[in-house]
């Protein structure tokens, strides 16, 4: 990323009011999935029988085209199980919205990487969450190491360089540069987001979400390798150690980007799949476009933010209270710390939080009752209390969700 | 041709490289390269005017020129030109 002419006001301030239209967005096909990773952020695993039409989805491509969208990221669910999947991307470029997506592989054969290595306008990533089977399977589901390197070699073949798309957890980190080893030899380039407490996420989040030494390793580890490995700037958090990591640093939610989910509706971030966080819907009057620019919620993002309890600490200008979708699915107040805050203040806020009382996602779209060879966590798991000492009976009692499809049993 | 992409700038006439796309902002805009997959930003509606009138122009000072620049103000945008000629957002025209 490159900018010119030093400017009056800084460009982060231009980017926290808004764009016309946003730089990139997240576009989640479907909720169907041949998987059923522990930490979905969306909760995915069967369609939802409204999900947009080819038609409709070409027509929020032509909408896109308008609005100089220069790309979207399209995930899921798995999105190459759409029948129209390739009919999609190849719209997409054809009408110069440019594609990057997210797979577990499982479609990736020979012919399909061919067909990514002849279309200039598409990267495609490949997800994996752990650098040996072992780490990896026991989060994505058995087998799911080995249809990801069996994608990887295919592409490899096609001279196509994707990139390697990996979830930090607690267990994984210790594999950095394993991971960076696996990236090497497929010609492919490392790409580490952080672990979001969203959609089935809030469930492991606890047994999965990185500890604080291994955030401040990590920090440490992404600063030696600069730009060389994206982060997609998920880590703007860790910005409160000191230096920046590469990237906006600043959340983008409604501001720079947004999510639109498989049904059509419009959220502020991939990682805010909750009612309050829901803008509109492309089938609205107006389409994307209008929901883009006048939704109440977005508008709102757009405002000045107050800081809350965070603007009196020193590091604040730095990781701006952290990741709002971390905190609402946590149970934090928005205008307070990230549960993650590398000073310390998100314990400390989520010690106040009553049990059961973070919000659960809106939808649920989990296979019922799994899927064969699905994840088994690493280490035998006892179900702990909600917080230390609690042993109220009505403990783990969450109130129902407003979506009243069935959570799979905890 | 051995002289780098940014050297001497604006005697030279340039276009925005095809695979460019240019979108206004309220703060000047933001141009993405769908080859290289680069973001840049144009932090001022002046060099937006600039960017978009080398095409029509013999050199880029007569683009400077045309967009209204004053003389001491034009070593800024020579700078920002050469940048974004190093990066393949704008290509040398013949």
């Amino acid at each position: 990323m490159t900018s010119t002419l030093p400017p009056a006001v800084p460009l982060v301030e231009h980017f926290a009011l808004g764009l016309d239209a946003p730089i990139c967005l997240t576009w989640e096909l479907t909720y169907a999935c041949n998987l059923a990773c522990s930490h979905c952020l969306s909760s995915s695993g069967r369609r939802d029988p409204r999900e947009l039409t080819t038609d409709e989805a070409k027509a929020v491509i032509d909408e896109l085209q308008r609005m100089q969208v220069f790309y979207v990221n399209i995930g899921g669910g798995e999105p190459t199980v759409r029948a129209d999947f390739w009919e999609l991307l190849d719209y997409a470029t054809a009408h110069d919205v440019g594609v990057k997506f997210s797979t577990n592989g499982i479609k990736i054969d020979a012919e399909a990487a061919r067909r990514i290595a002849a279309n200039s306008y598409v990267d495609i990533q490949i997800s994996i969450d752990g650098a040996t089977p072992d780490v990896n399977d026991a989060v994505r589901g058995q087998g799911s190491f080995d249809t990801a390197v069996r994608a990887l070699e295919h592409l490899a073949e096609a001279g196509v360089s994707p990139k390697l798309s990996v979830v930090c957890t607690r267990h994984n980190l210790p594999q950095l540069d394993q991971f960076k080893a696996l990236a090497d030899r497929f010609g492919a380039q490392l790409r580490l987001t952080r672990l979001r407490p969203s959609g089935r996420g809030a469930d492991v989040w606890d047994d999965l979400h990185p500890t604080a030494q291994q955030q401040r390793e990590l920090y440490a580890w992404l600063v030696r390798h600069g730009e060389n490995v994206l982060t997609g700037d998920s880590f703007f958090h860790l910005a409160a150690y000191g230096e920046a990591l590469p990237g906006l640093n600043l959340c983008g939610a409604g501001r720079v980007v947004c999510l639109i989910d498989p049904v059509g509706d419009v959220y502020a971030c991939p990682f805010a799949i909750a009612d309050q966080f829901l803008a509109g819907n492309v089938r609205s009057d107006g389409g994307f476009a209008r929901v883009w620019r006048e939704s109440e919620l977005f508008l709102e993002l757009r405002e000045p933010q107050s800081g809350g309890t965070c603007r009196s600490c020193d590091a604040y200008d730095a990781c701006r209270g952290g990741c709002m979708a971390a905190k609402f699915f946590t149970g934090l107040p928005l205008d307070g710390p990230d549960p993650e805050c590398v000073k310390g203040f998100g314990e400390l806020a989520l010690s106040k939080v009553a049990p059961g009382a973070a919000p659960r996602p809106s939808l649920d779209h989990s296979h019922k009752g799994g899927v064969r060879g699905g994840p088994v966590p690493l280490v035998l798991q006892v179900r702990r209390p909600d917080k230390p000492c609690d042993e109220s009976p009505l403990s783990g009692l969450v109130p129902a969700p407003s979506n009243p499809s069935p959570r799979r049993p905890a | 041709m051995t002289t780098p992409p940014g050297a001497g700038v604006l005697d030279r006439a340039w276009d925005i490289s095809p695979r460019v796309s240019v979108r206004p902002e309220s703060f000047g805009a933001l141009l993405y390269h769908f080859g290289t997959r680069r973001l840049s930003f144009l932090k001022d509606r002046r060099l937006l005017q600039v960017v978009q009138s080398l095409a029509a122009s013999p050199t880029a000072r007569e683009a400077c020129r045309s967009a209204g620049l004053a003389p001491h103000e034009i070593p800024a945008y020579e700078r920002a030109l050469a940048q974004l000629a190093a990066t393949d957002m704008l290509q040398e025209r013949a």
